[in-house]
């Protein structure tokens, strides 16, 4: 079932090789922005290749050699990594093309090392997706949390940063919890290889290693996962350009923090695991602290990015409580809101950044009108939020109708409930701001058209996505099919 | 031909130190050109006999003809021979730059220095080829007074910086003569391997404990382990960048060679770590030293002194290697050995290029323009930055995945913890300089020129600095190479 | 050389001296602060080592390890003469000390001509804060 391949390494390293393209193309921006767009196309299309095999079963495995004694560095592409694979390269091509609108219109400076960066985040993040064990895992999420650096510093302000510093902060310290917890689980299990079910199933260890090793495991990526109280980097970090939030925390970043709970529960320790030794509740217990706390936090922000900001780390621990309920179907709904969180967030973003570029404005309250004169943003934008209630026809309604099910088939109606009260102040904090910039009328806007196709045409895409994915779960690549497929490889132990 | 081996390598650099001088008078660039091409050939001849002693097992040359254990007797063997090349090949690198940095700092010495050079390494080939406990201190003494006067070359402070340096050094190696005193008065030899032979005898007397206790504080001296450690800081921050470039990558290097071989191959794992406690003290020790050393290269102002403390801290990670005395815990100990003899190289050559191209070293004076005027030595910088931070791929990361996996194995958890948050400190003070050379603006009314124009270093100094950093980057990645071809071969009995 | 200086050597009172002298050494070079002596109590430390050496060579009713012109005609019984490997060793020890000291003392001419002065105190002062 598994067979060698070159694509994966390729597709890891394809925009990698555009960086010195890039680099050298600083003074010909039309170049360097060719190299960037054609780097993310090639990308989408190396990952789109591997999809057909992996819906059949098969794996493709891309050994690269010994990294330590023991253990290789390898890539491996399983329903899982093609999900997240599909989600972060498909996305990076709207976003190159969003950026490109977005830096013309506020005059961004450092362009190069922005577009540079980008390229190499995006190649950590499908080496994130790919890998086939703890520790090739741990080389490309730190190389991602470098590689995020100075895009969150871009603006170089005091602000950003700090911003950074934080960033650095919380993230390399989840680094060193995942060098520890890695070294030690190699220790314990003597492999380091994500199998479905659980690597630990079966391995003979103490209670109380268990306990910690997962503690170090969830504290190394829940920090990316925005798990509370790991989450302050996040709404610091928004002081970045816009795609750059939009890609990278909405899509890149924290989804490599989730994608990493979702490996940890279901392939490192495992269903029965998580239950034999109590370790569900209390994650359990923390998404759920998490989404409400976030949800309510929203809710309090008047500047629009950090409200999608407190709404990301929301959303994340949807995922996060997916895994923790221990069920099939919210497992398979977890799997699903990466997806849909990732098209629908991806449309906020842009349409906050669309917002701030065309209309320089930051805050909700200052957004009376402006759908009159931005109508198919504002419109994008009220698709994405009527999802992220959990409302059908938008894709955020299975995702969540997953969960749920999950939570009420396993008896822990509770999470079914916070998912619920979750639902309801997403729509307190969303659906105001399309009924300002709907029914408010105001004469601020007059005369303003709409921001540049660069912009609007992405979020359109992205927005339309969220439908199409809405009405027909299983349309283009099968996400649905992808998601039953990890499901049964977790909770039956089928590879 | 071969046979000779073991005593070319220290021969060829003590024939080299006593010819160029003459070669010196007659044109002062000839010291510098033989200096090179005698390191070179060096490097090639331990290369020669790593090959050698991994394919045919270790070989010994005897002095004058004269048998062991009454004759003096030079060995290679996997340890020994791991340890000439990181010794010949680092000096290599470095060398290239060195001339360079000597004509800007003290260009009337050029010749004296090149001989000193040469006599030290001379001194520390020496140490690492001999199997005879007093040749290893007479040459454990060549190499000390070589290094004493290539400190004392630097700025108007630098004789203090040296003499101290030399009042220390000398109280070490002194104790240690002592204590080879008592290990002669009960064996009869001074012969390591009889000595090893003869020892297991003699394990009641408590004399021996003496013995080894004076033996372990003189090379406790010499490797910078805490807390006598004290000689160090004032002697790499005020000898010339040349001479800091050159000690700092590899002159405790030899004196945890030596303690290695002593602990390990002539008093025996059993006796150091079973019976009595050294090896104990020793991981204790390097510990607090770990702890310390970062600590206080947060608080220095200037870079020199931060990266002098730093290679305390770092000299602690080959002592707490050392002191885990288990497999696992000394493979970590040896190959941090060559890492960190690759990262300081390139730390200090660095250091040395922005000593010549900007006239300071002051951590307080880095801003942007730095950045803007030197891009490459900044790379070189940075990658070496995260190597020391535990980034993978870098070679940093896989030290400390060693140390961590071997602290695991004996179940000293605080030990892996001071791994960890010794990573965390480093990151603080080396992000403070990479934060200040990338982004701050120079804000100062009385600032550094106006950020105009490239003032890279000339090809001669970036080119060591780069290599060495390329270098960090393979040892990482090939790391399991490393350790299975050679580092695993390394195998004192008992572990 | 003969049996009087035997006993001194053989029985054990050279270590108590040579101990003395070690403690002397070590807190010359720790506690005093004029840069030459502590450079004396180095030498004081490495002659106190180098005596503890020497002091090991000792055999009773031995003597120098000097061959006597006749003696290549019968086996030499080692017991008639001191060991000569330690004394050896202590001849490159004692060179060794020698060039410490030398290199030692052009460190100190140099820093009397830059500062002016050999006082621990003031040196490191001037290192650290005053800089180059």
């Amino acid at each position: 079932m598994t067979y060698d391949s070159l694509v994966p390494l390729f597709a890891v390293a394809v925009s990698l090789l555009a960086v010195p393209l890039i680099l050298a193309s600083s003074h010909r921006p039309r170049l360097r922005e060719t190299w960037t767009i054609g780097a993310a196309v090639a990308k989408f299309l190396l990952v789109l290749s591997l999809l057909p095999k992996v819906l059949d079963g098969q794996i493709p495995v891309t050994r690269l050699g010994e990294i330590v004694p023991g253990v290789e560095l390898a890539l491996r592409v399983d329903a899982l990594g093609i999900v997240f694979a599909l989600v972060a390269s498909s996305l990076w091509i709207l976003t190159s093309w969003y950026s490109i609108g977005y830096v013309a219109g506020v005059k961004e400076q450092k362009q190069t090392r922005y577009f540079a960066s980008f390229a190499v985040c995006l190649s950590a993040t499908i080496g994130v997706a790919f890998s086939a064990n703890v520790i090739t895992f741990i080389v490309f999420y730190e190389v991602l949390t470098i590689a995020t650096y100075p895009l969150v510093i871009h603006k170089e302000t005091p602000e950003a940063i700090r911003a950074g510093r934080k960033y650095l902060a919380y993230t390399l310290t989840a680094g060193v919890a995942l060098l520890a917890g890695a070294a030690w689980l190699y220790r314990v299990a003597g492999s380091l290889d994500f199998v479905p079910g659980g690597l630990l199933e079966g391995v003979d260890a103490s209670g109380a290693t268990i306990r910690v090793l997962f503690l170090l495991f969830i504290g190394g990526v829940g920090v990316k996962a925005a798990l509370m109280p790991l989450h302050a980097w996040l709404p610091a970090a928004m002081v970045a350009p816009t795609p750059v939030s939009a890609l990278l925390h909405a899509v890149a970043v924290v989804k490599s923090g989730v994608f990493g709970v979702l490996r940890v529960v279901g392939f490192v320790f495992g269903p029965s695991v998580m239950t034999r030794y109590d370790l569900a509740l209390p994650l359990a217990v923390v998404a759920g602290a998490t989404i409400l706390v976030a949800s309510l936090m929203a809710l309090a922000q008047d500047n629009l990015k950090r409200r999608l900001a407190y709404s990301t780390i929301g959303h994340l621990s949807y995922i996060v409580l997916a895994a923790a309920l221990i069920s099939p179907e919210a497992f398979t709904g977890g799997v699903l809101h990466i997806t849909t969180h990732a098209t629908m967030k991806i449309t906020l973003f842009f349409v906050a950044g669309a917002i701030y570029a065309h209309a320089h404005r930051d805050n909700v309250s200052e957004l009376d009108g402006i759908g009159r004169a931005m109508p198919w943003t504002m419109s994008a934008f009220a698709v994405a939020s009527i999802g992220l209630a959990g409302l059908p026809p938008v894709n955020g309604f299975e995702s969540k109708w997953f969960i749920g099910l999950g939570a009420a088939t396993t008896g822990q109606e509770v999470a079914l409930v916070v998912l619920l009260v979750s639902g309801v102040l997403n729509a307190a904090y969303l659906f105001p701001i399309v009924h300002r910039a709907f029914l408010r009328p105001s004469r601020q806007f007059a005369g303003l058209g709409e921001a540049s196709p660069h912009m609007v045409v992405p979020l359109v895409v992205t927005a339309g996505l969220s439908v199409l994915l809405g009405l027909w779960p299983n349309g283009l690549v099968r996400l649905y099919d992808l998601a039953v497929m990890i499901s049964r490889g977790v909770f039956g132990g089928v590879a | 031909m071969t046979e000779h081996l073991p005593v070319l390598i220290p021969l060829v650099l003590l024939t080299a130190a006593l010819a160029s001088p003459l070669f010196g008078l007659i044109r002062h660039s000839w010291t510098y050109r033989i200096t090179v091409a005698a390191v070179a050939l060096d490097a090639g001849l331990t290369m020669w006999g790593l090959a050698e002693v991994i394919a045919d097992g270790p070989m010994s040359y005897r002095l004058g003809g004269w048998v062991p254990p009454i004759g003096i007797e030079f060995v290679l063997d996997p340890l020994s021979a791991f340890f000439a090349t990181v010794i010949a090949v680092v000096a290599l690198v470095v060398l290239v730059g060195a001339r360079a940095l000597v004509a800007e700092e003290l260009p009337e010495k050029e010749v004296p220095f090149f001989v000193a050079v040469l006599l030290m390494l001379t001194g520390f080939q020496g140490i690492v080829i001999t199997g005879d406990l007093f040749n290893l201190f007479v040459f454990m003494e060549i190499g000390a007074l070589a290094a004493y006067a290539l400190v004392a070359v630097g700025e108007r402070p630098s004789p203090v910086a040296a003499f101290r340096y030399l009042l220390i050094g000398a109280t070490g190696a002194s104790l240690y003569l002592l204590g080879l005193w008592f290990v002669y008065s009960l064996t009869g030899s001074l012969n390591m391997a009889d000595v090893a032979a003869i020892l297991p005898t003699v394990w009641d007397n408590p004399a021996m404990v003496i013995g080894l206790s004076l033996i372990v504080v003189g090379l406790g001296v010499k490797m910078a382990m805490f807390p006598m450690h004290g000689w160090l800081p004032d002697a790499y921050t005020q000898a010339p960048s040349a001479a800091s470039a050159l000690i700092a990558p590899i002159g405790t290097k030899v004196g945890a060679y030596a303690l290695i071989r002593i602990l390990f191959f002539v008093f025996g794992v059993r006796l150091v770590r079973d019976r009595l406690a050294v090896t104990d003290v020793v991981l204790w020790l390097s510990a607090v030293g770990i702890i310390y050393g970062s600590v206080m290269a947060i608080a220095q102002r200037e870079m020199k002194r931060m990266l002098a403390y730093s290679s305390v801290a770092q000299v602690g990670y080959i002592g707490l290697g050392i002191g885990l005395a288990n497999p696992v815990g000394l493979i970590g100990a040896v190959l941090h050995v060559v890492n960190h003899a690759f990262m300081k190289a390139a730390l200090f050559v660095v250091a040395g290029n922005m000593r010549v191209k900007l006239g300071h070293t002051d951590i307080g004076r880095i801003d942007a323009a730095v950045q803007r005027a030197m891009p490459w030595t900044m790379a070189a910088f940075t990658v070496g930055a995260l190597s020391m931070i535990g980034v993978p791929p870098t070679a940093g990361f896989f030290s400390k995945w060693y140390l961590a996996s071997g602290a695991i194995d004996r179940g000293l958890w605080i030990m892996v913890l001071v791994i960890l948050v010794s990573s965390l400190l480093n990151a603080v003070y080396f992000f403070r300089v990479l934060e200040r050379a990338y982004l701050r603006s120079g804000d100062r009314e009385e600032g550094t020129e106006a950020a105009s124009g490239r003032n890279e270093a000339r090809p001669v100094m970036l080119v060591p600095a780069l290599l060495l950093a390329a270098g960090i980057v393979a040892l990482g990645v090939f790391n399991a190479v490393l350790v299975n071809g050679v580092i695993d071969l390394i195998r004192p009995a008992g572990l | 050389m003969g049996p009087p200086m035997g006993d001194f050597w053989g029985g054990g009172y050279a270590y108590a001296a040579t101990a003395a002298l070690l403690v002397i050494g070590l807190y010359a070079i720790l506690v005093k602060r004029n840069l030459v002596k502590k450079l004396i109590g180095l030498n004081i430390l490495q002659a106190a080592i180098i005596l503890t050496w020497v002091a090991t060579a000792t055999k009773p009713d031995a003597t120098v390890p000097v061959l006597e012109s006749h003696s290549g005609e019968h086996l030499v019984e080692a017991a008639d003469y001191l060991n000569p490997l330690p004394h050896t060793l202590m001849l490159t020890a004692i060179v060794v000390g020698v060039a410490t000291t030398g290199v030692a003392f052009a460190l100190l001419i140099s820093i009397f001509r830059r500062y002016g002065t050999l006082d621990e105190g003031e040196l490191l002062g001037e290192m650290r804060n005053g800089g180059g």
